[in-house]
């Protein structure tokens, strides 16, 4: 445990070490601030009854997006900057396991996505200030919220473990998770089956319910495996360097 | 491959690392094949060959980097495979890459290994404190690592690797890519590190480094071992007659004679002239090899002084491991030939 949050800490303190962390608060900060207010705009212009329906879904939704956009960013330095600088060599002497290193380094990330979605919580506040609503709906939003950037990190955490290039990294995260997204679009080509499939593995089909503020099991399951199936990915990449060596 | 030589197996003290057929591939290279080795604890031991010879694959198998492809490894009686986190707790390790965190400052990131390390929290200052007094740089200890210079980040290296007082401690080419300076800095500081409670290892591909500073050395080509022994024992092996040289003002062919007619003389050559004038010396070297165990300077040097050559001086010549190295790949290569 103590490994862990020494990792932890080491990574997160590392972020605001750069001026990138602070682009990257700024850059979600301001999007998801434009998008809340446009939403609301929305909502008041054309008079929409329920605001779960007719407004929190569509902030979480334009959310996920700003969230697709930073993520695979706060994730590529995670392993690739240790590949570069070389101490993963030192680290896999230390009398500390590999997952405990990638649990290290998922907090971090993690640590890292809750800053943001703070601030993404403050023109709630504000909305809230002016004009009290039910808790209840946006709740079961920012629990998909958390859940979906969770998977980002586990996906971008994994993807960083495959080389020392920063873009290398988030470009592989985009691809997978843009996968995920359109993998169910293709409606046309695929019978009714595969689609039926398709959208039960499909990552963003599982937060459209979230996002209307509804919890169901099956998207709470289906976000834990794919968190656990990318770490275990990450921790397989990082042991191929048995038969890879130290790059 | 076994090691024809009789200091493989150190007899003084049980065995701090022990090494029993490594080999490692990458792919269709490989690029270690069936390395033993032991090193008994208080020993300060070199891996010296050029560059790709597979020290650091080596190195990297022991340290637990990565597992061997086949045999195995200990350290302090751990397997360092089986029993890694074990065998790690009493490792300290300086990669051949400079492998710090540039945006650190040195206290936060020994305090950072400090804490990997699992070393008790209520000993870190303590231990950090001193790893920083043993290396030199307390100084800079508020330092950004990324903003010193090489010497320093190596001792920072070094720092980090003596933290929690670890029994084994592996330096991969410690001293590659500095001045001349900070080379003897550095050199100087492993001597200090090594006592009779810590065993070091190091890997060079510089030939007098070892000699410096190990007691025995293992000489690596090719992935394999080509021999194990005491600087000064190899070269008994390899040469079959010790070799003093004598410099006298005239070499005639009478005085060639003379000496080989002294005891136990098997040989004696004139060494073609160098261009040595920026020394400064004159006359003409003579070569007199003697069979091993005899020291007839007192004869050799009676019969130049008799003979009117006019000595100018006689000394022993000492094989360099450069020569040593050499030989020992001839060796091989002829052996693979046959
Ligand atoms: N990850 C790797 N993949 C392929 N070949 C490697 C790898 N690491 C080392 N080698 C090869 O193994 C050999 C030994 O390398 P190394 O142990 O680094 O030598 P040294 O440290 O003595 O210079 C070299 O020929 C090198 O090219
Ligand atoms: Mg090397």
């Amino acid at each position: 445990m103590r490994a862990v949050l020494t990792m932890a800490k080491r990574e997160f303190f590392a972020y605001f070490g750069s001026p990138t962390a602070y682009v990257l608060l700024a850059v979600y900060l301001g999007l998801t601030g434009y998008f809340f207010y446009s939403d609301v705009a929305f909502f008041v212009t054309f008079g929409a009854q329920y605001l779960a329906t007719g407004l929190w879904r569509y902030v979480f939704i334009d959310y996920r997006l700003v969230t697709l956009l930073v993520m695979p960013l706060v994730t590529m330095r995670l392993f690739a900057e240790e590949r570069k600088l070389g101490t993963i060599e030192l680290l896999w002497t230390l009398p500390v396991r590999d997952y405990q290193i990638i649990l290290g380094k998922f907090l971090a990330a993690w640590a890292f996505f809750g800053v943001l979605v703070l601030l993404a919580l403050i023109p709630f506040g504000v909305f809230y200030v002016f004009h009290p609503f039910d808790l209840g709906p946006p709740a079961a939003g920012l629990l998909g919220l958390v859940l979906l950037g969770t998977a980002f990190i586990a996906c971008g955490l994994a993807a960083s473990t495959l080389s020392e290039n920063q873009v290398v990294s988030a470009m592989v995260t985009y691809g997978i998770l843009v996968f995920f997204w359109f993998m169910t679009w293709n409606e046309a080509v695929g019978s009714e089956e595969l689609i039926r499939v398709l959208t039960l593995l499909s990552l963003f089909d599982h937060y459209y319910s979230f996002a209307s503020g509804k919890v169901q099991t099956v998207d709470v399951l289906y976000f834990v495996f794919f968190i656990f199936f990318f770490l275990y990915a990450a921790l397989r990449s990082l042991q191929s360097r048995s038969w890879r060596g130290v790059v | 491959m076994t090691v024809s030589s009789s200091a493989t197996q150190a007899d003084t003290g049980p065995a701090e690392i022990c090494a029993e057929h490594l080999h490692k591939s990458f792919g269709g290279t490989v690029a270690v094949r069936d390395v033993s080795f032991q090193v008994a604890r208080g020993e300060v031991i070199g891996f010296l060959g050029p560059n790709g010879a597979g020290k650091s694959t080596t190195l990297r198998m022991v340290t637990g980097v990565f597992p061997p492809t086949s045999g195995r490894a200990s350290i302090a009686g751990h397997d360092v495979v089986r029993e890694a986190i074990l065998a790690r707790r009493n490792l300290g390790y300086l990669p051949e890459r400079t492998s710090l965190y540039s945006d650190m400052a040195v206290t936060d990131y020994l305090r950072f290994v400090a804490d990997m390390k699992q070393i008790p929290a209520r000993e870190v200052t303590k231990t950090v404190t001193w790893a920083m007094g043993a290396t030199g740089i307390e100084h800079v200890s508020h330092r950004l690592v990324g903003n010193l210079s090489k010497g320093y980040r190596q001792r920072v290296g070094i720092a980090q690797a003596v933290l929690g007082d670890p029994s084994v401690l592996i330096l991969d080419e410690p001293t590659s890519g500095l001045d001349p300076e900070q080379v003897s800095d550095i050199r100087a500081l492993i001597r200090g590190l090594g006592d009779e409670k810590r065993t070091v290892v190091l890997s060079t591909h510089i030939l007098p480094e070892v000699e410096m500073i190990c007691s025995r050395v293992i000489i690596l080509a090719g992935g394999r071992i080509l021999a194990v022994d005491a600087p000064s024992q190899l070269e008994r092996r390899l040469r079959p007659y010790k070799e003093f040289a004598a410099r006298v003002v005239e070499a005639s062919d009478v005085l060639l004679t003379s000496l080989r007619t002294v005891d136990h003389v098997a040989e004696v050559v004139v060494e073609a002239a160098p261009a040595d004038e920026e020394s400064g010396a004159e006359g003409t070297r003579i070569l007199v090899r003697l069979e091993h165990g005899f020291d007839m300077r007192r004869e050799i040097a009676s019969k130049i002084v008799d003979g009117g050559a006019g000595l100018l001086e006689l000394q022993p010549v000492v094989m360099t491991l450069e020569e040593i190295f050499l030989k020992l790949v001839g060796e091989t290569h002829e052996s693979q030939r046959s």
